[in-house]
Order: structure tokens, then C-alpha cells, then sequence
């Protein structure tokens, strides 16, 4: 009698979680501040099931084999991707990684996992602001929108080739978050001219409208957030780092990558001025990566001298106290927008800069029925009015969440949900 | 090579260290056959001593070894890492680790009375007996459990103590980053250990030595989450030298 009801018991408490999620359910996202989200990771039991392993492998291209790689980044041999394969004919989809992000950051193989799960073959590729791409794929200088999505480009061609023997494509598909979703529609309409893929479905997730706007409004969050202004950034950091280190305790080591700086805030009080304040930090970070290693694979005279000669020994804390100092809106103004002004005569100032927006792009976004947009009202690095034009563009194609700050809630079993549906949709039904 | 050549090497370094640590390899070379930058480094950067710029007098040697430990971890400590990850069930895994911090405790002993923290050895001591025997040869770690936490202290913060500086930055092969008196303490730490601690047991047995060294080796280095490159930032080695530097000043073991 007891066994049988204990039994009863452990089914119920079995189903019931399904019973729930069988249920419609509305969105329900714990973090309403919007820095908090970007930061926080959603609970485990909020986010959607992912398989624990995959069948997956790395691979490495060389886009220019004939290039000579400086000393300095004696680590780099080759551009790595990663591909996940089904044992039998699906579709593929590449995907792009955000700012500074690499093809196996952790976003980036839990996005794997989903659209493996959803029945794809997937390629994961670096972003072209990362370091390892602007070293052994850029064409030129990174961050501009047309030259960024060739030199992508270049890369999709190469690492299908490499792998075509491998796996059975019925199709193409393109996803890209947060830069890699603007990085996306730019390599979407390319395409259109090229027709190597023919992409099916493109889908952008949580894309800046103005990339110079969102990289400034990002910046300023450093800038506007640190306790006493810049002056006292050190003083700032040191003990952002020591309160860190007495959290690591529980949490392993210290690390200085941005999971680690995510992972030990939700263990401390959040104050929304000091997460504000780091993620301003952890962008800064990126750029600064992007404008030492540009300046260097161009032949210097920004932040190096020109030419650099730098070895595998020289010390660089100089050139690294430089590049901490300089915002990614000084680079565009001092290097690449000189640089394209000087290569194209007659391209005006304000038709770079339109360039640099989605907006270059709004009648082609607005006519072509294969591309998705998943966003947030909320999200840190949307100007005012953004979403408004987004939904315009986009229409039904759009699904814009209330909360879920930058990239907080692509997890989430709705918002994955969505994700999963409009790639497999046979047709968008408007 | 056997673990006393291992021992022997890593004392050549870290004395080579301490003699050369008086020298100076001169970090900002000026170089006359190339523009300066748009931005520079007097013109961006206020005066003062900044976070990223530590001590380091022995910067050619270390950035050597960092090279070196990037391709050893790569080539060698990484898949062996995997391959005992793959092969020992995370039970096991745990088990050994334990093992290792067991046999660990006797330079938590000599330093924490060096140190005159008489609590710290007296907790110590009741680990390594509580574990050593419910905990059967250290194997599990019931202390803990019953409040007896782990006492973590070496010879590198008792030269502290006593008011020894930090000295220079130091990265050594295999090792990784330290600095010149944490590694004077971790030698003579490892010394004491295998004249006189429990590594004494076996160390006239050379099989043996090299199965503890090799083992708790890959043990220390599946425990260590940092992977070369994780950070994207071609200022890896500042980034690291800096961490390094702030949570030695501010006395957490790592």
C-alpha cells in the first residue's frame, strides 16, 4: 500500500513538470533590469533542454596561404570552425559569433547544440572582430560592414569545401547573434549576388540597428558607470577583481575571460551601476583586442609604431595600456573611416556611416521573406526608435520580447522555440 | 626525466632567477627606424604605476617559458589531462585529488607553524588524522565535513610574513606563472615534503616518484581551468601577469 502510493507519488512528481510545460504558457523572464539580464545567466530549469554531447570536430582554414603572419602572434596558424554533423542528409547552417567571440565561446556551442537538435549540420565561426580571424582572414581592416561580410564569405566557401565530403546538405541556412546577426543580413544579401548558398532561412538574432550608436552606447557604459569617472578606473577594477577573488573560492580559479567576470557577479550583490560598468569593461576589452591586432596586421602607425616589428618577446603592456584607452569610435574615426574614404573617392562621410547600419540594407531586409529577427524592447545596445523600425522592416518576420536585455533570454524555451520554428518552416506564412 | 632531475631543474631556474633579478631588460625600446604612433603611450596613458605593469625583470626568460607551456600544455599536459579525464570516472577523479591534498597537508603543517598560526596546525593536523584514517588514506575527506576546512598555507607566504618582497614576475616551464619567492618557498616546500614528509615514504623508490610527480601533476593541472588562448586577447600574458600579481598582493591562495 505505502510502495504503490509512493509510487503514485514519484509519477505525479514525474509529470507534472510536463504537465506544466505542456500548458501555454506566457513569457516569463526573472530579470526585469535590463543589465542584469544581458549579464545574469536564466536558471538552469528556465532554459531549454540541450543534448549534454554531440557529434562534433574542429577543422582549421587557411583563407590566405601565402600570408605572412607576424611574430608577435606566433600562437596563430590557420583560422578554426567547428562542425556538428548528423549521420544523415539535413540542412546546414553557419553561424556567426557576436563582438570578440570565438566558434566554441560557450553561446555559441549551446547554439550549436539547439539547431543540432533541431535537425541541422552546423558550422560555427568566429567573429571577424576576434583576434585569430583579424590575423588569418581579414581582407582589410575589421568592422566595416561590406568587408567583414567578404571576408566571412571567403570563409564559408572554404570551410564547406573542406567538409562537403563529409556530410550530405540538403540546404543552407544562416543564424548570427548580436554583430554576427548584423554580420548575417550583410552575408544574406551578398548571397543574393553570389548565389554560392541560396541561404533558405537567415535568421538575426539580437542585431544593433546603428553599429557606431550601439558601440558608443556601450562604451558609455563604462565610462558613465565607474565610480568617480575614469580617473578612478584602477581603484575600480583592483577591487572588483579582489571581491571576485573571494568568490573564486567557491567557483575554482580566477579567470580573465567574460564568463568568468559574468559568473563571479551573480555571486556577489549585483549593483546595477557596477554590472552596467562591466559589461561597458568587457566591450572595451574586445575592442582593444580588435585595434592592436588591425593596427598590427596593417602595418602599424595607430597604435603601434610603423612599421611594428614586434617579436614573439617584445614586451607589449604599453601598447596594451594604449588600446585600453581607445574606444572602438576613435578607430572608426582615425583608421577605417580615413582608410575607405581614401580607397573609394567619392564616398561621402554620412554614406559610410549609413553603411554602417541595417538600415543600408532596410529595402532588402523588408522584401525578403527567408530572413527572421528575434530582439528585445529592452536590449542595452537598441537605440530609441530602433525597435519601431525593426518591427517595420521585419513585420510578422519579427518576434520582439518585452524583457531579456542583450542576448539574456536566447535560451529560454520560447525564445529557442521561435529560433527552431522559423528555421524549419517550410514556407513564412505572413 | 625523473622527478629529482625535475626537482634540479626547477632549482636552476628559480636561483637563476633570484641572480638575475637584479638585472633589467629594459621594456620600452626605442626603435629609430619607425614612426611613432598616432596614439602613443606618453600622450594616452597618465603617469603613475598602472595595473598592468608589474615587476618584470626577467621578461625575455618568461616569455619564453610562457611559449614553451603553451606548446607543452598543447602537445602534451592538455590530452593527458583528457585521456585521465576520459579513462577515471569523476568519482575516481575526485578520489585522487583528495589523495594528493592529503599528503599536501604536511606543508600546511610546517608553514602554518612557521607562521605561528598554532589554530591553523592544530586543524591541520586533525585533517590529515581524521582523513588519513576514516577518510581512508586520505582517499575521501570527511574532515571538511566536519568543519575541519582546509588550512592552505606554504612557504611562499611565510617568506611573506618574515617581510620577504614579492621579487619579480616569474613564469617557469611546465610550472606557470609565479613569482621569485613564491617559487624560493615552493622549492624548498617540495624539498622538505620528500625528505621528511610523507613523499619520503617512497622516494627512495624511483618508480614510484616518478608515478606521484607524473600523477599529481596531471591531478594539479585538471584542476587549473585556464586554457591558453580562452581570453581572444593577443595581452594574454599581461592579462595573466596582472591577475597574478593582484592576488598574490592580496594574499588569496590561488
Amino acid at each position: 500500500m505505502i510502495r504503490s502510493t509512493l509510487l503514485i507519488m514519484a509519477a505525479l512528481s514525474l509529470a507534472l513538470p510536463r504537465l506544466v510545460l505542456a500548458a501555454p504558457q506566457s513569457y516569463f523572464y526573472p530579470f526585469v533590469n535590463p543589465y542584469e539580464a544581458t549579464v545574469m545567466e536564466l536558471p538552469s530549469y528556465l532554459e531549454v533542454k540541450l543534448p549534454d554531447r554531440i557529434p562534433s570536430r574542429e577543422f582549421t582554414v587557411h583563407p590566405f596561404p601565402g600570408r605572412q603572419i607576424p611574430e608577435v602572434f606566433w600562437y596563430e596558424d590557420g583560422l578554426t570552425c567547428t562542425l556538428a554533423y548528423q549521420n544523415h542528409k539535413a540542412p546546414l547552417i553557419f553561424v556567426i559569433a557576436g563582438t570578440g567571440s570565438s566558434h566554441d565561446s560557450s553561446r555559441m556551442v549551446k547554439l550549436q547544440k539547439l539547431f543540432y537538435q533541431a535537425g541541422f549540420h552546423v558550422i560555427s565561426l568566429t567573429s571577424p572582430t576576434h583576434m585569430d580571424f583579424i590575423v588569418n582572414a581579414s581582407g582589410g581592416l575589421p568592422g566595416d560592414s561590406l568587408g567583414d561580410a567578404q571576408d566571412l564569405y571567403r570563409i564559408m566557401e572554404l570551410a564547406y569545401s573542406q567538409i562537403r565530403g563529409e556530410i550530405e546538405v540538403s540546404g543552407f541556412a544562416l543564424a548570427g547573434y548580436s554583430l554576427g546577426a548584423f554580420n548575417a543580413a550583410f552575408v544574406a544579401n551578398l548571397d543574393e549576388q553570389r548565389k554560392v548558398f541560396n541561404f533558405q532561412k537567415v535568421l538575426l538574432l539580437n542585431p544593433p540597428v546603428s553599429l557606431i550608436e550601439s558601440v558608443t552606447a556601450l562604451d558609455q557604459l563604462l565610462v558613465e558607470n565607474v565610480p568617480g569617472g575614469m580617473n578612478q578606473f584602477e581603484v575600480w577594477f583592483k577591487n572588483a577583481l579582489l571581491q571576485m577573488a573571494a568568490v573564486s573560492r567557491q567557483m575554482g580559479p580566477v579567470e580573465l575571460s567574460c564568463d568568468f567576470l559574468y559568473g563571479a557577479y551573480k555571486r556577489l550583490p549585483p549593483k546595477v551601476e557596477n554590472v552596467a560598468a562591466l559589461i561597458g569593461l568587457s566591450f572595451r576589452m574586445n575592442s582593444a583586442n580588435l585595434v592592436f591586432t588591425a593596427d598590427v596586421m596593417n602595418g602599424g602607425g595607430y597604435v603601434v609604431p610603423k612599421p611594428p616589428r614586434l617579436t614573439a618577446s617584445s614586451p607589449l603592456t604599453g601598447y596594451a595600456l594604449v588600446s585600453y584607452n581607445t574606444r572602438f569610435l576613435d578607430y572608426y574615426n582615425d583608421l577605417l573611416a580615413p582608410s575607405h574614404l581614401q580607397q573609394e573617392p567619392g564616398l561621402a562621410r554620412e554614406a559610410l556611416l549609413e553603411r554602417m547600419s541595417l538600415r543600408h540594407l532596410g529595402a532588402y531586409l523588408k522584401n525578403t521573406d527567408k530572413i527572421g529577427l528575434v530582439h528585445n524592447e529592452d536590449d542595452i545596445i537598441l537605440g530609441p526608435g530602433d525597435i519601431d523600425y525593426l518591427l517595420g522592416v521585419f513585420g510578422s518576420r519579427a518576434r520582439i520580447f518585452p524583457t531579456g536585455g542583450h542576448l539574456g533570454n536566447l535560451l529560454h524555451p520560447e525564445v529557442a522555440g521561435f529560433m527552431v520554428d522559423f528555421l524549419r518552416a517550410k514556407e513564412h506564412k505572413l | 626525466m625523473s622527478a629529482d632531475g625535475l626537482r634540479r631543474l626547477w632549482a636552476g631556474v628559480v636561483l637563476g632567477g633570484i641572480l638575475l633579478g637584479g638585472c633589467s631588460t629594459a621594456a620600452r625600446m626605442k626603435d629609430v627606424n619607425s614612426t611613432p604612433p598616432l596614439r602613443s603611450y606618453e600622450q594616452l596613458v597618465g603617469s603613475g604605476r598602472h595595473l598592468l605593469e608589474v615587476d618584470d625583470s626577467l621578461e625575455g626568460f618568461n616569455r619564453g617559458s610562457y611559449r614553451f607551456n603553451y606548446y607543452f600544455d598543447g602537445f602534451l599536459f592538455i590530452p593527458m589531462v583528457r585521456g585521465y579525464e576520459f579513462v577515471l570516472p569523476n568519482y575516481v577523479q575526485g578520489r585522487l585529488s583528495n589523495a594528493f591534498d592529503n599528503v599536501g597537508e604536511f606543508g600546511n603543517l610546517t608553514n602554518s607553524l612557521l607562521q605561528f598560526k598554532l589554530k591553523s596546525a592544530g586543524i591541520t593536523v586533525g585533517r590529515f588524522v581524521v582523513n588519513s584514517t576514516v577518510g581512508i588514506a586520505g582517499l575521501w575527506d570527511p574532515a571538511t565535513a566536519w568543519g575541519l576546512r582546509r588550512q592552505s598555507r606554504n612557504l611562499g607566504q611565510t617568506l611573506a610574513c618574515y617581510g620577504a618582497g614579492s621579487g619579480s614576475y616569474l613564469v617557469l616551464p611546465i610550472l606557470g606563472p609565479i613569482n621569485v619567492r613564491d617559487a624560493s618557498g615552493m622549492l624548498l616546500d617540495t624539498a622538505a615534503a620528500s625528505l621528511v614528509g610523507p613523499a619520503a615514504l617512497w622516494s627512495g623508490n624511483t618508480v614510484a616518484s616518478i608515478a606521484y610527480t607524473g600523477t599529481s601533476a596531471v591531478d594539479k593541472r585538471h584542476r587549473v581551468p585556464f586554457r591558453y588562448r580562452q581570453t581572444g586577447s593577443p595581452f594574454e600574458y599581461e592579462l595573466l601577469r596582472m591577475l597574478n600579481s593582484m592576488m598574490g598582493e592580496s594574499g588569496v591562495p590561488d
